[in-house]
C-alpha cells in the first residue's frame, strides 16, 4: 500500500514568530483589518510504500521528531492517508 | 615537542572551514586536520572544530541535517569521552540539532541577516576554551548569520545561568547587555553556552574572523589557544 503523509509544522506558541507578525502588519498596511495571532509554518508531504500499515503512523511519528521537526521550539501534527494498490 | 591535532569538519555547505583551518594553524603546537562529513574515523584528532557555513544550505532548518552526517556519531562519541568540541555559527547550530548542547538557534527577530562587528563579554573564564581570557573580558568578534536567536525554555535558560554555562553575551561597546546590543533577539542575549561536562562550546559569533589586529580584532586568538591548550 502507499499511504500518503502531510505533515504541518509550526513554532510552539509562545515562540516569537517574527515572519507572522512581518506578515500581520502588511496585510494591516494594505487595508485587512482585525488579523491576529498569524503564524508562518511548513507543510511536508510525501508517500510512503508500505507493506506494513501499522507502522507507518509510528514511522512518522519518529521522521517527525528526530528530523521533520525540532521539538524544543516547534509543534508537528500529521495526516496519514492510506490508498491500498489496485 | 609533538603536534596536537585538531578536526576541522567539513559538511557540504561549510564556508569558514578554511578560516578555522588558518586560526587552529596560527596556535603552537596545534596541526588542523580535515575531516569530511562522510568519514566515520576521527583520525586520532584531540580537539574537534564545526566551523561556520550554511550545511546543507540550512534546508529544514539550519544544522538540522547535518547532524545525522556519519561524522557526527563519533563527534558524539568522542565529547561523550570529554574530547573539547567547538561549534562556531552554524558549527553552534549542529550542535544543538544534535543534542550536544540545549536549545535552539531560530530566526533572528530582526529577519535579516546580521553581518557585524560585535561586542561579547566573556562571562566565565572557567572553561578549557575561555581560560585565557580574563573574567568578564569584553571582547569583539564579527557575527554572520541568519538564526542566531538561541531559544529554550524557561528552566533551562535559568539552569544555564545558574551553573555559569552562558560563556559569552552579547553587549554594547561600554559593556552593557540589552536590547541594541543584541544582534538577534537572543533570550538574555545569549551568545555561546556550554555543556554540562564543560567539554562542547558552542558561539553564533566568530572568533576565526578575529585572528589579526589588521582585520580589526585578534580576540578570538585566546579561544583556539585554550582550545589547543586544553587538547595537548
Amino acid at each position: 500500500m502507499t499511504a500518503q503523509v502531510e505533515v504541518h509544522i509550526q513554532l510552539k506558541p509562545g515562540m516569537l514568530d517574527p515572519q507572522g507578525e512581518t506578515l500581520e502588519n502588511a496585510l494591516a498596511a494594505i487595508g485587512y483589518e482585525g488579523v491576529r495571532g498569524m503564524r508562518v509554518g511548513k507543510w511536508i508531504t510525501f508517500e510512503i510504500e508500505t507493506d506494513d500499515s501499522d507502522t507507518v503512523e509510528a514511522q512518522v511519528e519518529e521522521m517527525c521528531s528526530r528530523l521533520l521537526a525540532n521539538p524544543i521550539i516547534e509543534r508537528y501534527k500529521y495526516h496519514i492517508t492510506r490508498e491500498a494498490h489496485t | 615537542m609533538s603536534k596536537v591535532p585538531i578536526g576541522i569538519v567539513r559538511f557540504p555547505g561549510t564556508n569558514c572551514d578554511q578560516d578555522v583551518f588558518d586560526a587552529v594553524a596560527a596556535i603552537e603546537p596545534a596541526r588542523p586536520v580535515w575531516l569530511w562529513h562522510k568519514e566515520t574515523d576521527l583520525q586520532d584528532v584531540m580537539g574537534v572544530v564545526l566551523a561556520g557555513g550554511f550545511s546543507y544550505g540550512d534546508y529544514l532548518r539550519a544544522g538540522a541535517i547535518a547532524r545525522f552526517s556519519p561524522i557526527m556519531e563519533e563527534v558524539i562519541r568522542f565529547a561523550a569521552d570529554g574530547g573539547p568540541v567547538l561549534g562556531i555559527c552554524n558549527g553552534f547550530q549542529i550542535l544543538t540539532e544534535a543534542g550536544l548542547l540545549p536549545g535552539a538557534l531560530m530566526r533572528n527577530n530582526r529577519l535579516t541577516f546580521v553581518c557585524r562587528p560585535q561586542c561579547l563579554r566573556v562571562e566565565t573564564s572557567n572553561t578549557p576554551f575561555t581560560r585565557k581570557y580574563a573574567h568578564r573580558e569584553i571582547v569583539s568578534f564579527p557575527v554572520a548569520h541568519a538564526e542566531g536567536n538561541f531559544a529554550a525554555d524557561a528552566s533551562v535558560i535559568d539552569r544555564l545561568e545558574d551553573e555559569g554555562r552562558v560563556v559569552f553575551r552579547y553587549v554594547d561597546e561600554q559593556g552593557t547587555n540589552g536590547r541594541d546590543a543584541n544582534p538577534n533577539g537572543s533570550m538574555n542575549d545569549i551568545a555561546g553556552v556550554i555543556n554540562e561536562a564543560g567539554n562542547v562550546l558552542g558561539l553564533m559569533p566568530h572568533p576565526d574572523r578575529a585572528m589579526h589586529g589588521m582585520v580589526g580584532s585578534a580576540d578570538g586568538r585566546p579561544i583556539f589557544e585554550g582550545l589547543v591548550e586544553t587538547a595537548a
